[in-house]
C-alpha cells in the first residue's frame, strides 16, 4: 500500500514525477525525483534508518529538517548524510550505521 | 572569490523577503539554507484563514523565490554553515560548499522545535509535529495511517489537520506526563490557560470561545469542567487531560501508554490506557533558533514570550555586532507573515549602511517597521502573550548595550 499522498483536497494533485531507484542496504526501492532518503525510505514503509552506536536499537527521523541528526545515514559507503536533506538520485547507495567502526570515514 | 553585499543564511519568509528588499535597493545579495527547497517553514503551511481562503505556504515561497530570482538575488540550497568569521570587509561563513565573502550578513535561520523526551521517544516512527508536516505537504508522503499527537497547542492542532487533510486518522492529541522538565506542557491546568491566552481572533471556534472565557473564567476553573475525553476539533479529540506515559514499540512503533491526570498533572491511579497508532508526533512548541548568532558574539536574552534565547537587536533589525543583522524567528516566535515584514526592515537597513543613503531611506525603513507592528497586532495567532511588550524590552536592552558595548576586535586575516 503506498503512503504516497498523489491526491490532497487542498494542495491538488501529484504532478508527474521521474521514477528512479535507489539501494538501501543493497535492497532496491522506488523513489520520486524531489524525494530525499528520508521520503523514499518512509513511503515504502522503512522507518528504521540506522541502529544506535552502543545500544544497537533502530532509530529514524524525528525532526525531518536538519536540526537533529537522527536520521543519519551512510551515502556511497564514503560519506556520513542526513537522510531528511538528501536529495535521492537514480543508484543512490545509501546502508545504515551500526557502530563506531562503521562510520565509514 | 565574489564579494557579496549582502549573504543571508535561511531561504526562509524572513530570509527571502530581506533578499527582495535589499535586491531592490540594489544590492548583491545570495541566500543559502541547507534545505532541499527554498521556503523554510512556510513550506509545511497549510491552513484557513477564512471562509474561502487558505494560507498555502508552498505557493507563497515560490512567489518570492521567483521575485527574488527575478531580482538576481542568487539563492542556493542544500548548504550548511559551520562556522562564521569577522574580517575587515565584514564577514566570512564557511560552509559545506566552500567559503563566502559578503559586507553584511543576515541570520534568518528560523526556529527550531522543542523537544519533549518521554520514554519510547527514539523508537522509529516517533517524530516531531513539524516532521509529519513537512513529510506530508511538502514531500506528500504519509508517516502513516493511523497517529497520536503528544502535546496539545496551537501548531499541534493546526497541524493535526493537515494530516487529516493527508488521510492520516489522528486519533487524539494528548499531553505528556507531566516531570520536572515539562511542568507546563504536562499540566493541563497550564495547557488550558495557554488556550485562554489565544485572542478572539483564533482560527477555531473552540480557541476563540476560549479566548473569550477567559476575560470572566480562571483557567483553573474552565479545566476542571474540561470533558475527559475531549473536545473535538476538526473531528480530532484534544485531550488535555490524558497524558502520555510512554511510546511503546521495538523497531517501530505500536501505540501510546496514557493515564488520566488532574488539573495539576497528578495522575490517577488505575486509569492507564493503550492507544494503538503507527506513528506518534510529538509537539512541543518552537524555539528561535540561533546558534550562528551565538558563534558569531551576539548578547543574548532568555525571553519566555519569544520562545527562549534570542540576540539582542534593534527594531531595525541590527544586532550588536557589526555588520551582523537577525530577522524571522531567531528574534522570537511567530506567525509567517510578521517574519516576511522583518525581512524587509533588514534589507532596507542594510541597504541604507551599504548605499549610504540612510537619510533618504527612513521614512521607507520607518514604513516597514509599522508594517511589522501592524502585522503583530492582526495575527490570528499568538504564540505567546505580550509578544509586543516583550519585545520593546529587547529594543531597549539594545540600546543598553549599544553605549555600554566594547566593540569586539576584528580578525584581521
Amino acid at each position: 500500500m503506498t503512503m504516497r499522498v498523489d491526491n490532497h483536497p487542498v494542495l491538488g494533485k501529484q504532478t508527474d514525477r521521474k521514477q528512479v531507484t535507489i539501494y538501501f542496504n543493497g535492497k532496491p526501492y522506488e523513489a520520486y525525483e524531489g524525494d530525499t532518503v528520508a521520503s523514499a525510505m518512509l513511503a515504502q514503509g522503512i522507518y528504521a534508518l540506522r541502529q544506535h552506536e552502543v545500544s544497537g536499537k533502530e532509530r529514524g527521523i524525528y525532526c525531518n529538517i536538519g536540526h537533529c541528526y537522527e536520521c543519519r545515514v551512510k551515502l556511497e559507503k564514503r560519506k556520513v548524510v542526513r537522510a531528511c536533506i538528501t536529495p535521492i538520485y537514480n543508484g543512490m547507495e545509501i546502508g545504515s550505521l551500526t557502530g563506531f567502526d562503521e562510520r565509514g570515514e | 572569490m565574489k564579494l557579496w553585499n549582502l549573504l543571508i543564511i535561511g531561504a526562509g519568509p524572513a530570509g527571502l523577503n530581506a533578499a527582495i528588499a535589499a535586491a531592490e535597493e540594489g544590492l548583491k545579495v545570495k541566500v543559502i539554507d541547507e534545505f532541499t527547497k527554498v521556503g523554510g517553514r512556510l513550506l509545511g503551511q497549510l491552513h484557513q484563514e477564512s471562509k474561502d481562503n487558505w494560507w498555502n505556504g508552498i505557493e507563497v515561497a515560490n512567489r518570492l523565490h521567483e521575485q527574488a530570482v527575478h531580482l538576481g538575488v542568487k539563492i542556493e540550497c542544500g548548504v550548511s554553515v559551520y562556522d562564521l568569521e569577522q574580517a575587515e570587509f565584514g564577514w566570512k561563513a564557511y560552509t559545506s560548499q566552500g567559503m563566502e565573502k559578503t559586507d553584511k550578513l543576515l541570520l534568518a535561520t528560523g526556529a527550531t522545535e522543542v523537544p519533549t523526551p518521554i520514554p519510547g521517544w527514539t523508537i522509529p516512527g516517533v517524530m516531531s509535529i513539524g516532521a509529519a508536516q513537512v513529510m506530508g505537504n511538502v514531500h506528500r508522503v504519509k508517516p502513516g495511517n493511523t497517529c497520536v499527537i503528544i502535546g496539545a497547542n496551537v501548531l499541534s492542532i493546526a497541524i493535526a489537520n493537515e494530516l487529516k487533510l493527508c488521510g492520516v486518522n489522528v486519533k487524539e492529541i494528548i499531553i505528556p506526563q507531566a516531570n520536572a522538565n515539562l511542568s507546563d506542557n504536562g499540566t493541563p491546568e497550564k495547557v488550558m490557560e495557554s488556550f485562554m491566552r489565544l485572542t478572539h481572533m483564533a482560527p477555531t471556534i473552540l480557541l476563540r470561545q476560549a479566548g473569550k472565557f477567559a476575560t470572566f473564567i480562571h483557567p483553573s476553573f474552565a479545566v476542571k469542567f474540561y470533558p475527559k475525553n475531549g473536545i473535538k476539533l476538526f473531528d480530532i479529540p484534544i485531550k488535555i487531560k490524558t497524558a502520555a506515559t510512554e511510546i511503546l514499540g521495538e523497531s517501530k512503533v505500536t501505540g501510546v501508554k496514557t493515564v488520566n491526570v488532574r488539573p495539576n498533572g497528578e495522575i490517577i491511579p488505575n486509569t492507564e490506557k493503550i492507544t494503538k497508532a503507527d506513528f506518534v508526533c510529538i509537539a512541543g512548541g518552537l524555539a528561535p533558533l540561533s546558534e550562528l548568532a551565538a558563534l558569531s558574539g551576539c548578547v543574548f536574552k532568555y525571553v519566555r514570550e519569544l520562545g527562549g534565547h534570542v540576540p539582542i537587536h534593534s527594531e531595525r533589525m541590527e544586532t550588536n555586532v557589526e555588520n551582523l543583522f537577525v530577522a524571522g524567528n531567531i528574534t522570537g516566535v511567530e506567525n509567517a507573515k510578521i517574519a516576511m515584514a522583518q525581512g524587509t526592515v533588514a534589507g532596507l537597513t542594510i541597504a541604507s549602511e551599504i548605499n549610504g543613503n540612510k537619510l533618504q531611506m527612513e521614512s521607507l525603513i520607518e514604513k516597514a517597521v509599522a508594517a511589522v507592528r501592524k502585522e503583530r497586532d492582526e495575527a490570528l495567532i499568538q504564540f505567546q502573550p505580550n509578544i509586543a511588550e516583550a519585545r520593546d524590552l529587547i529594543y531597549q536592552e539594545f540600546e543598553l548595550e549599544d553605549r555600554n558595548m566594547e566593540r569586539p576586535k576584528r580578525s584581521i586575516s
